[in-house]
């Protein structure tokens, strides 16, 4: 009877440790492979060429792989998302942890988690159909698909996964400090800005971060909403092209293996490297402010 | 020993929605004295400690029924402003909970959101506070480190510090040694001996060794009543009723 326990004790451990180990397996080859398509470029292009060419014509004779309009407008897109998304995502976090009725929070949130839930797809064919001859007609612009409509609708993507772990954050702060506060006189807007939203800003930080990297990487919009012209924009009305959108449009028409296809996959690393980044200082946030002594409880 | 009455409570009831956490408690707090309310878990003692700030106002379902005087002055008047209110009733918490800021700020907090923005004026007040609250040898090399790393005595007496600092009339301590070990709690003890010259103070504790030690009167409360009330040695050696003996010789509770 023991000896048959300790048998399934040990099959269970053995299926459990070989299904961990085969998805960071999977997800290590897909690295790989994303390295060993992409690193041949640099024998054709050198990296600080490609990171920083101004041209990208890689069907051109002689191509050129310059990525750095591409780069630009991924940056930019994204800042600008950040810029609409963080006030409103932050703002909606206050709002619903501190302000409103838990009643209504407990409506509401899950409505603006259900945002996250709507295929980006759908948001882009927004953009392009409401959003875009919206644009048009009020700015009187050659064309609504454009950085700031690209921006826009990033933004609409990430104020769900800001505002829900802000929400966590701001409410997960202990009622003891907000007793504190109140009990020496504060408002409770003093309370607020004073102790509550310091005593939450690692998780407000990782929120934006996480919100931001959802954003830089995000295909389908910038491919349907950003315009996709390569170039370095001069206004944020201007048409762009994420490096995510010029992966997907390019893609299939690179011959494979050849120097197109390599160029795409090199970019695909650089996205990578930035996605990459943001998680590293999310997670270095997160652990440096963490909320210790009575604020972690 | 001066005779006068800081704050009097009439009849005080008090509910949680529908529950009735305190009926009609009537108790009389003198001037430079302290009242220690002692009872077992959910006898109320906390709830109408809460009442003197108006600390319950802070949960949405509470109301407060009869009458309560600070000088004279009726606290649940709408008309009272609960800012100046919490500035002459502090509080000190069952857990020490400071701030996440730095010894410095966490002391000058009350005094900055009271708008005062002399530095002279707080940095004055600050090292004050911390010599009363019997801090201030210990954290004056590291009154610009972060409260956090205080250790748990001295995070409670920079609550009582911080608590201090906006000169209030009265200080409301809520089990303020619970979470400490004997030495700190001895400290907060003799703390309290010293601040009882200038504060009228009222605690809540568990411990009836504490009580004993450092009230001048005592409050028993059971099941959301007062059942006696009376001068600290009264109670403790001649209590007039039984269930009061039973409680403070640990029959029950």
């Amino acid at each position: 009877m023991a000896n048959k326990r300790n048998t399934t004790e040990k099959t269970m451990q053995a299926i459990f440790f070989s299904v961990a180990t085969a998805s960071i397996a999977i997800l290590f080859m897909i690295m790989l492979f994303l390295f060993m398509e992409g690193l041949p470029i640099f024998k054709e292009v050198s990296v600080s060429d490609f990171l920083f060419g101004k041209y990208w014509y890689p069907t051109s004779d002689p191509a050129d792989f310059g990525i750095f309009p591409l780069i630009i407008a991924s940056l930019a897109v994204t800042a600008l998302a950040s810029a609409i998304a963080i006030p409103l995502g932050v703002m909606t976090a206050v709002y619903l942890a501190e302000l409103a009725s838990r009643r209504v929070a407990e409506i509401v949130k899950p409505l603006v988690e259900l945002l996250a839930a709507l295929p980006s797809v759908v948001i882009g064919f927004f953009g392009m159909v409401i959003v875009a001859p919206f644009l048009q007609d009020v700015f009187n612009l050659p064309t609504g698909l454009n950085m700031f409509n690209a921006a826009l609708m990033l933004a609409f993507m990430s104020i769900p996964t800001i505002t829900s772990i802000s929400e966590d954050a701001i409410y997960s702060v202990p009622t003891a400090l907000k007793e504190g506060s109140m009990a020496l006189g504060a408002t409770h807007w003093e309370t607020l800005l004073r102790v509550i939203l310091p005593a939450s800003i690692s998780g407000i930080a990782t929120a934006v971060i996480l919100g931001m990297s959802r954003a830089i990487g995000e295909t389908m919009v910038v491919l349907m909403v950003a315009g996709g012209a390569t170039m370095i924009p001069g206004s944020i009305f201007d048409p762009v092209r994420p490096m995510p959108a010029s992966i997907a449009a390019e893609m299939a028409e690179a011959p494979f293996r050849g120097d197109h296809y390599y160029a795409l996959f090199a970019t695909g690393i650089v996205l990578f490297l930035f996605t990459l980044l943001f998680n590293i200082i999310a997670d270095q946030i997160a652990h440096r402010y963490r909320q210790v002594g009575e604020a972690s409880l | 020993m001066a005779e006068t009455v800081k704050m009097r409570s009439r009849n005080l009831d008090f509910y949680y929605g529908d529950f009735q956490a305190l009926h009609s408690v009537s108790l009389d707090f003198q001037e430079c004295q302290v009242t220690a309310l002692i009872g077992p878990s959910g006898c109320g003692k906390s709830t109408y400690l809460r009442c003197l700030n108006r600390m319950n106002d802070l949960i949405p379902i509470s109301r407060v029924e009869g009458e309560l005087l600070l000088d004279g002055e009726d606290i649940n008047d709408p008309s009272l402003d609960v800012v100046m209110l919490r500035r002459r009733v502090g509080m000190v918490f069952q857990k020490p909970n400071p701030f996440p800021k730095s010894v410095f700020e966490n002391v000058a907090y009350g005094l900055r959101v009271n708008g005062i923005k002399d530095k002279a004026f707080i940095e004055n007040r600050v090292e004050e506070s911390l010599r009363k609250a019997a801090l201030w040898e210990e954290a004056k090399d590291r009154l610009n480190d972060s409260a956090l790393g205080l250790s748990g005595g001295q995070q409670q007496r920079l609550c009582i510090a911080r608590a201090l600092a906006v000169e209030p009339e009265i200080l409301l301590m809520d089990e303020p040694a619970s979470a400490l070990d004997p030495i700190a709690t001895q400290k907060i003890e003799e703390l309290i001996h010293e601040l009882k010259k200038n504060y009228t103070i009222i605690i809540v504790t568990h411990s009836m060794q504490q009580a004993a030690r450092v009230s001048d009167m005592t409050a028993f409360f059971y099941i959301g009543k007062l059942i006696e009330f009376n001068d600290t040695d009264t109670i403790f050696t001649r209590p007039k009723l039984k269930q009061t003996e039973d409680y403070i010789t640990g029959r029950f509770g």
